[in-house]
This record gives C-alpha cells, structure tokens and sequence, in this order.
C-alpha cells in the first residue's frame, strides 16, 4: 500500500463495507439529502431545516437534551436491572452490592440519579421556551398538549423511580405521594364524598397504586414494572407523536405576523 | 458545618441549585430577547429571525445536535463522578423521618399542604395544573407572538404564565427544600434544625374571628357566601369590565372560553390569596362543609 487512498480504497471497495454504506459521501445537495432520509435516525428531521432550527438562542436546544437525557436513563436504567431484583429483600442490597462489588457500579447509579434530576430541569425549562415563543398557538395547539403530558410522565418516571432503591428516602417520599392518592374525591378513603361509594383504605386509589393497604413489596413490584416498562412505552409512544408533530406543524416555529 | 452550606451540599439539593441557576439563566436569556424583539417591533422592523431561511440539516443541525450531546454526556459524566448519589438507611416503616418529603419537584403541592386540606393540595389543584396547561393554547386567542420573544404583545399571557410558574411553581419548591425543616416548620438556611421545637399558632377559620363558630349553621353560610362570592365575582368582574370597555374581546373569546379562563384564573389566585390569609391573619379554613367527610376550603 502506498499511500492513504489505497488504504481507503481497500476498506471502501469491498462487498462488506458497500453493503453497509449505499453510497459515497461527496457533500453535494443530493448527498446531503440523501444523509438524512437513507438513515433511520436522521430522518426524524427534514433534509432542511428552518435557520431558527439551528439558532441556539433561539430553541436553546431543550427539546433535544429532554430527549436526549432520556436516552442517558434507558441506557443506564437497562443496565442498572442486571444487578436489581425488586422484592424487599434483595433491592437495598443490590443497591449495596452496585456500590462496593459491581465495577463502575457507583458512577452507573449516579449517572442514573442525576440524569433523572437533569431531565426534569430540561423539561420544564423547555416548556417554558415553548411558551416564551408563542410556539403553542396555531398549528402546534395539540403538540402542546402532548407536551404536557410528556411533563407529566417525565415526573411519574423519576416518581416511580424513587422507591426502587428502597430506602429510607424513597419509602417515605413514596408514602407522603401516595397518601395523597387517598385524599382523592370520592376515589380515596380519606377523600370527600368517599362514604357514599363505600370506599375504605382496601379498595381506594391509593390501594391501587401501591397493591395494599401500605408501601411494601407489591409497592416495589408496581412501582418497578411502571418504572421500568410500563411509563417508558407510554412516553416512548408519545415522543414519536411529539417529534412527527413538530415535522408535519412545519417544523421548529418561525416568526408569523 | 454551617447548616446554609450543609443544606446546599447535600448530594440531591445539588440538582435544585442547578436547577434555579439553569431557570435563573434562560429567564433572562428569554425577556431579554423578548425585550430585544420589542424594540424591534416597535420602530417597525423584523424580529429576529422573521426573515430566515432554510439551512441543510446535515451538517448543521445533525452537528450542533452531537455538539451538544457531547456537552450534556461530559457534563452528567462529570456531576457523576464528583458527587455521589446517597443511598440512606433501609426501609423501615417504624422509622418516621422528620420531615418526610415528597420528591423534590412535588414539593410546591406538599407546601400547599399548609394552607389547603390534602383532597385540594394534592388532588385538585395538580389536575387543574394538568388541564391549564392543556387549555392554554385554546383559550389564548391572541394571534402575535406565535413563534419569537416578545413581551409588548402578550403581557397578560406571559405574566400570568410567569407567576405560576416562577412563584406558584418553582419558589415554592425551593421552600420546600431549602427552608422547611421538622414539623414542616420554617426554618432559615443558617438556623439549626431543632426537633423539639414547637410552634404554637392559634389560627382560626374566617368566620371564628368575627365570634361566628365556623361549623354553626351561620358560620357555614357566611363562610359559602364568601367563598361563593370570590368565585362567581372573580368570573363576573372581568365581563362587566369588557363588555363597557372592550366587548370584541368578548365577543371573540365566548362563553366557553371566558368561563374556562376566569375559572381557572381565580382558582390561581386562590392560592396565594389563602397563603397570604393563613400566614399574616392566620386563618385555617375560610369555609367548612362538615358533611360528606369534610370538604373545607
């Protein structure tokens, strides 16, 4: 080999590397189009995007880090439930375990932890942005308000997520949230109106989130599986509706007058 | 250690001193571009950006976004190795501590715990949050400001949009965190702790103050008229102010939409009206049903 075309020449022309790469690379208007829309994960995006798209001061990029961080949490979450088994007995000491015997097991946790916490900053001060800009009003009314319920489960995610190291901090954040859950109207026990459908602390709201009358292991369960799957898919699905609504809205929002 | 360092430090309060240096930041970053915009309005230009066009998203987009991917990875890379993620002693339901809080981001709902019985604090109020927000791009008919910073033209959006979350929001969870110790009493950051102090406050309901025993017979009406009167007063108020003074508007928001909007306007200012009553006049309850398991307000 004598120089460095031939070295790429070698990687490059060869039935593996073709069948992976369509095409060259040559940086004309035809192959950057082609970057976006002949990759599965560029092609959320338009092949052009509106100037503002790109403007920093504009979005300050919230939407992207929300998501972004979320990609930190399943990646971290998913390797994290390799060392956790939700029952009483094991989750405190495989928290233990991930702390002196996993390797990098301490940074695995925090990156989870504070990811979390990072993510619900983002999401607020995202919503803030989108607001700041008007970028609710026509067309984008109802993207807003998937939005919204983003927000929402963004906090049930990092909610549910409180319990699993069962602990002191998590068990009783979980316990003052719940208890909440009983002083629902008609719903809870504790709730007006309560008496009239005979509800009682065996069949409330707060029963149903914790599968018993008090936090403990099927509260670890419940908690877990919503944690783990159950919101995760929720969220994932209305991410999708989210980021194909800011395409068919026309894209991040410009100045109309 | 001094306690006001003690309380910042402590592994989760981090994420809040982030949290109100972040939100700090990009609300001056966003009212003064707001500002910025209405100059321009003003003297008859373009705001920023009215005249874009369109840039390829690879590379432009595609790099900045790895850009700040980049940043954000080293960044929580960095946080993770500097502090460590506390792990406390394990469960156990004999142990109540105190104060238990809720997560940091629900404890705006836990302070209005103070002044509002839990079936309000922590069911009704959350959802009416949910459902504003759902109906903010309904019920805000204004056509500016759709897609830049301004201020100039939608003061009232953006000051009530403000108030509830800077205030109502947001300072009520840095309360939560950094000022209420024991007994979900008020402490200052520089004050130590103390689990056996006791505050004793004689509050009273609304009507008590009057000599009316607010679950008499008269103490309850007094109390409904009051109540009712803010409510049905706050929805009508603004009405008879439009229809002398502005009646398009009116004609253009509707019945559905003036209703929902004055609504869940007052329901808003509820909230600072009962802490102001709770704090400086020290009244519990303005209004008590003792019926149907006690529906106070």
């Amino acid at each position: 080999m004598k120089n460095l075309t031939d070295i790429t020449d070698k990687v490059k022309k060869n039935l593996i590397w073709k069948s992976i790469f369509r095409r060259d690379y040559r940086n004309t208007v035809r192959d950057r189009a082609m970057a976006v829309f002949g990759n599965v994960f560029l092609h959320l995006h338009p092949v052009q995007v509106r100037e503002s798209a790109v403007k920093l001061r504009f979005t300050w990029g919230m939407g992207g880090i929300t998501f972004f961080a979320f990609i930190i949490l399943v990646i971290t979450g998913v390797v994290l439930m390799f060392y956790y088994h939700p029952s009483v007995d094991q989750a405190y000491t495989d928290i233990k375990d991930l702390e002196f015997q996993v390797p990098y097991g301490v940074i695995l946790r925090n990156l989870h932890r504070w990811g979390a916490h990072f993510m619900v900053i983002v999401v607020m001060i995202h919503m803030f942005r989108v607001f700041m800009t008007g970028s609710y009003k026509a067309p984008r009314q109802f993207n807003w308000g998937i939005g919204v319920f983003l927000l929402v489960l963004t906090f049930l995610l990092s909610f549910t997520g409180y319990l699993t190291p069962w602990d002191q901090l998590g068990f009783w954040a979980i316990t003052v949230g719940t208890n909440m859950g009983a002083a629902t109207p008609l719903l809870g026990y504790q709730g007006p109106f309560s008496e009239l459908l005979h509800i009682t602390p065996y069949n409330d709201v707060r029963f149903a989130l914790l599968g018993g009358a008090q936090v403990a292991g099927n509260a670890l369960l419940r908690s877990y599986i919503w944690h783990c799957v159950a919101i995760p898919l929720v969220a994932t699905i209305l991410m999708l509706v989210h980021f194909w609504r800011v395409r068919k809205d026309g894209g991040i929002s410009k100045p109309q007058k | 250690m001094n306690p006001f360092i003690e309380i910042i430090t402590q592994p989760d309060n981090i994420a809040i001193v982030i949290m109100i240096f972040m939100v700090s930041f990009f609300m001056v970053w966003a009212f003064q571009q707001a500002f910025q915009n209405d100059r321009l309005i003003a003297s008859g230009l373009p705001v920023e950006g009215e005249n874009d066009g369109f840039v390829d998203t690879f590379k432009p987009l595609v790099r900045i976004e790895l850009i700040i991917a980049l940043v954000v990875m080293v960044g929580l890379t960095i946080w993770s190795i500097a502090v460590d993620a506390p792990l406390e002693e394990i469960a156990n339901p004999t142990i109540t501590p105190n104060p238990a809080k809720a997560p940091w981001y629900f404890l705006g709902l836990q302070e209005l715990l103070v002044y509002f019985d839990p079936w309000l604090a922590g069911v009704v109020l959350p959802s009416l949050i949910v459902v504003g927000l759902l109906a903010i791009p309904y019920i805000d008919i204004n056509p500016k400001g759709n897609g830049y910073y301004t201020f100039s033209e939608r003061k009232y959006a953006i000051i009530i949009f403000s108030f509830g979350f800077f205030v109502l929001w947001l300072l009520l969870i840095v309360i939560g965190v950094f000022f209420r110790g024991p007994g979900w009493l008020w402490y200052w950051p520089w004050q130590e702790w103390d689990h056996a102090r006791v505050v004793y406050e004689p509050t009273k309901d609304l009507t008590s103050i009057i000599g009316i025993d607010s679950r008499s017979i008269p103490g309850i009406i007094i109390g409904g008229i009051v109540v009712l009167s803010y409510l049905v007063g706050g929805m009508v108020a603004p009405y008879l102010y439009w229809k002398k003074n502005n009646p398009e508007l009116l004609k253009q928001l509707g019945m559905v939409r003036y209703i929902t909007i004055t609504f869940l306007f007052v329901t808003m200012m509820a909230i600072p009206i009962k802490m102001i009553l709770r704090l400086v006049f020290l009244v519990k309850y303005v209004w008590i049903i003792p019926w149907f398991g006690g529906i106070n307000f």
